[in-house]
């Protein structure tokens, strides 16, 4: 009786949980409320691509290809060619790639295998801390400190170091005063240092550790097991904070504009000035008067969510596909 | 209780204060910005009518006008009659500034260095590539100059000064014209950009054999070296506030329709050849009289009380000859069913 009866309750308590958990009411108004967050996203995304093909369209359609294989950027006669701002972007951002990668992989290691886990936690927050320095302060260091160092003690000693008519002197020729494509890299590469490293600290810690003690148990050092074990397991993931980090590179305004030299011509050396998508459009739009003037930097930044899109693409399908290989 | 009242009662005067005053908007120009800011708070205090204004740029504000949203614009560069009588504005000038060379050259002393809109043209085409080159040397005799290579740097933002900038070289080498033309941001032949004032002003300081262009404050600040350039006299005066006062006093204000006058190379003695002056845009039949009178009416109070504010901040007043005339104008130009909008109260 007793038993039959404290089955009876439980039926009814189940049945109630389930009768709750299908209240419609309560339930459709959740799911709404998140439905609706989704579809404002979405409308903003497809909003703002849509008002920036629309804003860009004058460039785009009178200009054709050229817009793209041409570097004449000239307000006065409304010519517009993005070839040089567009190299600009990519060449920046891949030199910022190759600086900051193997620093990054550097700090990640050691902080989650070489250092003890007591330093390795405030360690890994003073370089979190790196990310949360604004942009203009970098921009306002690049340009008044290290602008001025880099001439003085790099690229002035190179200059007069390099045989004159060397393939060597073609890399560093240019303006001796630090304002190039090669120290906005520079730049670049410690505004992204902090998010690779994060990213690839936690998927070095993410690499199961089984796999880790098996290495150990054969008797490889640490080297071995960082080389051969950890850094191949988390390979395809990594490609993905790699991106990550590109993209960030490719979008950056305020610190390449104080410091790339902003000139519209392609750059001819390792040391020579330069300009960026964003850095072209944060410089001219505000004064910009004229409508094939607006368009064409609107087109610009087209270009750069185009460019943006694409690797972030790339590092979500690598990402995703995290895990052994 | 009672106080609860009379809170209340301040409150609803307050209230009813803010409804009733003269508020309004303007966008544009940042060069004026600080003048603006500085007039309107002090024409906060002595009417209580507010002006919102918001330094976005002189492309900006233009647009803005032009969409009516909001009641007046600012702009460095003046608009042509054309344009104007196509958005139905009226144009007219508030403060002068000046624009002058710096350079980076060791063993010459601010004011030392002489130059002309010729020889600054070609060096800006690249044209000049050594600081002993003849062109420069034979204007200033007295001068060793090194053998330093030239490198020239410009604003590598859309701006008012190098409008003026560029309309000055313009003015005075015809392959400048023809090569490159004037507008607020061009296709520079040679050197580096640098993000405004402060940016050009820190390149040439960093690149020994560099010359630049900045706003007069800027090049009155440590360490940086300005240069003298001839005007239309044949002269070389000292770039100062009697100096673009002199070029805006002889310019032809009031001959040229729609006050499209630049304050290029003008005629007097004294005059800074490399100046220029920023300007605001308002509605000629306005959809709301009431607020285009607000904006003429704190205009007028600027030009009656605020020279002083406008001169502590390194801006040059109008002369008065030329505040008259635009008085004038507003009368003539500026109406809402035939009748003036503004009429000096």
């Amino acid at each position: 009786m007793s038993t039959a009866a404290s089955a009876k309750t439980e039926a009814l308590r189940v049945a109630d949980a389930q009768g709750n958990a299908r209240k419609p009411r309560d339930d459709w108004a959740f799911r709404t409320l998140c439905l609706s967050a989704v579809l404002a996203m979405m409308a903003t995304l497809i909003g703002l691509v849509g008002s920036l093909v629309s804003g860009g369209w004058l460039a785009l359609s009178h200009f054709g290809l050229s817009f793209f294989t041409t570097s004449t950027w000239d307000p006065v006669a409304d010519q517009y060619g993005a070839a040089a701002p567009i190299v600009g972007t990519l060449i920046t951002s891949f030199l910022a790639l190759l600086f900051a990668l193997p620093v990054a992989i550097g700090v990640a290691v050691f902080l989650v295998e070489i250092c003890p886990q007591a330093i390795a936690r405030w360690l890994a927050i003073a370089v979190e801390l790196l990310a949360g320095i604004p942009s203009i302060v970098y921009g306002m260091w690049g340009l008044f400190v290290l602008a001025p160092w880099f001439a003085q003690n790099v690229q002035l000693p190179l200059m007069t170091w390099v045989t004159p008519g060397s393939w060597l002197e073609a890399i560093v020729m240019g303006v001796p005063n630090g304002a190039n494509i090669f120290t906005a890299s520079l730049i670049l590469a410690v505004m992204i240092l902090p998010y690779i490293a994060a990213i690839l600290r936690e998927l070095l810690m993410s690499v199961p550790s089984h796999m880790r003690e098996a290495a150990y148990g054969l008797g490889c050092t640490p080297r071995e097991v960082i080389m051969r074990i950890m850094l191949p397991y988390v390979r395809r993931s990594a490609i993905g904070a790699v991106m990550l980090g590109l993209g960030r590179a490719l979008g950056e305004t305020m610190a390449v504009t104080f410091i790339i030299g902003n000139s519209h011509n392609f750059p001819h050396s390792l040391f020579d000035s330069g300009s960026t998508i964003s850095s072209t459009i944060a410089n001219e739009f505000t004064e910009a008067t004229g409508d094939m003037h607006i368009s064409a930097l609107i087109a610009l930044g087209t270009v750069l969510f185009m460019i943006t899109f694409v690797t972030i693409a790339i590092a979500r399908l690598l990402l995703g596909r995290g895990g052994p290989k | 209780m009672f106080k609860q009242i009379i809170i209340g009662a301040g409150f609803a005067v307050a209230l009813t204060g803010a409804a009733q005053a003269d508020n309004f908007t303007g966008a544009g120009a940042t060069f004026p910005a600080p003048v603006y800011t500085a007039w309107a708070q002090a024409y906060h205090g002595a009417t209580g009518n507010e002006l919102n204004y918001q330094a976005i740029g002189s492309g900006g504000g233009i647009r803005q006008i032009e969409a009516k949203t909001v009641d007046f614009g600012a702009t460095d560069k003046p608009l042509k009659i054309e344009e104007l009588n196509r958005n139905g504005l009226s144009q007219f000038p508030t403060v002068v500034g000046g624009i002058v060379p710096i350079v980076n050259l060791p063993g010459i002393a601010p004011g030392q260095l002489h130059l002309t809109g010729d020889v600054i043209a070609n060096m800006y085409l690249g044209r000049i590539t050594r600081w002993n080159d003849g062109q420069i040397t034979r204007i200033n005799p007295g001068l060793r100059l090194p053998g330093l290579p030239v490198t020239v740097v410009h604003r590598s933002d859309g701006s008012g000064t190098t409008f003026i900038f560029t309309s000055f070289l313009s003015h005075k080498s015809q392959a400048w014209a023809n090569t490159v033309g004037a507008n607020d941001s061009v296709n520079w032949k040679t050197g580096l950009g640098g993000k405004g004032n402060d940016g050009v002003a820190a390149f040439v300081k960093q690149t020994p054999g560099s010359i630049g262009y900045v706003e007069y404050i800027y090049s009155r600040k440590d360490k940086v070296t300005f240069a003298l350039v001839q005007n239309a006299a044949g002269q070389f005066p000292q770039p100062n506030g009697g100096a673009f006062a002199a070029a805006a006093a002889s310019a032809p204000w009031g001959k040229i329709p729609g006050n499209y006058v630049m304050l290029i190379d003008q005629p007097g003695r004294n005059a800074w050849p490399i100046s220029g002056a920023t300007f605001i845009l308002v509605p000629r039949n306005p959809e709301n009289p009431g607020r285009t009178a607000a904006v003429l009416r704190f205009f007028d109070w600027a030009y009656k009380t605020g020279d002083k504010t406008a001169i502590g901040l390194d801006y040059v007043p109008l002369p008065g000859p030329v505040k008259d005339l635009i008085r004038r104008q507003w009368s003539n130009e500026i109406k809402t069913g035939g009748r003036p909008v503004y009429n000096g109260h």
